[in-house]
């Protein structure tokens, strides 16, 4: 059912080289074109509206589930509501990632709708990856929504990376922590001709000693434009930090706009944002170890995006 | 070998043009040991600048291995086999001091080989190999990472521009049994932009450059004697004592 452009774009967004061991769905232009379901992890299609429901046993450890999606066909709008029900004291990793090969002159669309239950003291680390290729003209479209709703003690450990191909994103994500939950979120970002990212989000810390760490690093190449909102609110005796840290390059446009609201006179917040082109003085560098000006600036650009 | 010949650094100052380096003819044999010094402000950076190719000179050539490398670019200097330790290392978010060495050397080095560059320099290897070359490395540490670069690259020549500079003391003295490994090991010429008087003292050769001229030239025993006391070379409980160089 996979073909080879499917193949390949399973690769980059979920470095799937095989059927992956433990549980997955993989969605192929808006049908379901592969499923596994563990003893601890069981997905179920949704009635009504497209999605599934991923149900995580309490206490599961050390199991995966992948579910990457991809887009070969011009002209696909795509729709999927996926909600996880990560059960207690689980600690599992989810890959989730959207490709979309494009060689036709339609614009090609998945927004996806994910809902994170994550149960007290339940571990999650998630991964989400964006990938676009494809030379026709129609355009490339990602609008994730993620949306994660945190029991006491919980951590959700998040990487968000779009590094090449998609035209246009607009990702939102909302977050709420009750007591003790901890969030990280760490965004890779680069964007190169006239793609769009627009990257917002809202994370309140609801609970007692919650705490959340918003990162983003990206890259604005060519005339393409990002904006970063990040916003952290403290509602209780709460620790947040968020920061936005971006290269701009040519004729790009990078808006950043991290927010803190405190609520409570124990939520403590920090916010740092910082948008620079690459320093001179480093491909200066580079180059004295005898790499040229383009390869200097690449490697520049890699490693501030590892 | 490197030669220069009537090399001189113009810029544009307030009233007109200033001359930073005025006609200076230089020679560094293979092999050899070279220590530039002489008052601050007098051009020795430039110097250094002008050979790796980041600054160009207003006029006169320059020559490396008999091959007239004054209009070649940083890059090809660097591929012919020119090395060049920043006064101030440069820092790069996200990239690793691995990945750093692997650059220098131009191939994939093993954690293990790039470790031994960087026990060369003092630094305990496994410390440093995956810290990122970034605002968390002090000054001492940034200043060795920048010399096991050059140690990496393994080039005929490797100028270094005041390794002293922005270092405390205590890593001094260690970073000066880098340099003195360094002049019995080398297969290159090596040249230092020091005031450092345990530098000079290793040195086969010392230039003194002034205002932009080379003041004195000739092998460490005839050059050095004249310069104990003075700012050229300093000792290092002297600078201490008068309260130089703390950082």
């Amino acid at each position: 059912m996979i073909d080879q452009i499917q193949q390949r774009i399973l690769e980059e967004v979920a470095d799937l080289h095989e059927v992956p061991a433990g549980a997955y769905n993989i969605r192929a232009n808006g049908a379901m074109a592969g499923r596994n379901t563990t003893a601890n992890i069981d997905i179920v299609s949704k009635e009504g509206v497209s999605g599934i429901d991923i149900r995580i046993q309490p206490g599961t450890r050390q199991e995966s589930v992948h579910i990457p999606v991809v887009l070969s066909k011009s002209g696909v709008k795509d729709l999927v509501y996926n909600d996880f029900y990560i059960g207690n004291d689980s600690d599992v990793v989810i890959v989730a990632g959207c490709g979309i090969h494009n060689g036709g002159d339609q614009d090609s669309q998945h927004d996806g709708i994910h809902r994170f239950y994550v149960g007290k003291n339940a571990r999650v680390k998630y991964v989400e990856k964006h990938y676009g290729e494809g030379d026709g003209n129609g355009k490339r479209i990602l609008n994730p929504v993620t949306e994660v709703y945190m029991e006491e003690g919980s951590t959700m450990e998040m990487e968000m990376i779009q590094i090449k191909g998609v035209d246009s994103t607009n990702r939102t994500t909302l977050a709420d922590l009750a007591a003790g939950a901890r969030m990280i979120v760490r965004e890779r970002l680069l964007t190169h001709g006239d793609q769009q990212a627009i990257s917002g989000y809202t994370v309140n810390l609801n609970g007692d000693d919650s705490s959340a760490d918003v990162v983003s690093r990206s890259v604005a190449k060519d005339t393409s434009f990002q904006r970063f909102d990040s916003q952290i609110v403290g509602n209780a005796r709460c620790s947040g930090h968020t920061e936005c840290d971006a290269i701009i390059m040519d004729d790009a446009r990078i808006l950043a706009v991290p927010g803190l609201e405190a609520n409570n006179i124990d939520a403590a917040l920090i916010h740092e944002a910082a948008i620079g082109k690459i320093a001179g003085e480093q491909i200066v560098k580079l180059m004295t170890l005898g790499l040229t000006e383009e390869e200097a600036e690449a490697q520049i650009v890699n490693g501030f995006l590892k | 070998m490197l030669t220069l010949e009537n090399v001189s650094f113009e810029v544009q100052a307030e009233k007109g043009q200033k001359e930073i380096i005025q006609n200076i003819n230089l020679t560094i044999n293979g092999h050899k040991f070279v220590v530039i010094t002489g008052p601050n402000g007098g051009g020795k950076s430039t110097l250094a600048k002008l050979i790796a190719g980041i600054e160009r000179p207003s006029s006169g050539r320059i020559y490396f291995d008999g091959i007239d490398i004054t209009d070649m670019n940083i890059t090809d200097r660097a591929n012919m086999g020119i090395s060049f330790a920043f006064q101030q290392p440069v820092r790069f978010k996200g990239v690793q001091v691995l990945d750093l060495i692997r650059l220098a050397a131009k191939k994939n080095l093993s954690p293990v080989e790039a470790c031994q560059y960087l026990s060369e320099v003092g630094l305990c290897a496994k410390d440093y190999i995956n810290r990122e070359v970034n605002s968390s490395l002090s000054g001492g540490e940034l200043k060795r990472i920048e010399i096991a670069t050059v140690l990496a690259r393994g080039t005929k020549m490797s100028v270094f521009d005041e390794p002293e500079a922005g270092i405390d003391l205590w890593s001094f003295q260690n970073l000066i049994q880098v340099f003195e490994r360094m002049r019995r090991t080398t297969n290159g010429s090596i040249l230092i932009i020091s005031h450092q008087e345990r530098i000079l003292n290793i040195a086969d050769e010392i230039v003194v450059i002034a205002d932009g001229k080379i003041s004195k030239q000739g092998p460490k025993d005839e050059i050095l004697p004249g310069l104990l006391g003075t700012a050229s070379a300093i000792d290092t409980c002297e600078k201490f004592n008068l309260g130089g160089d703390r950082a």
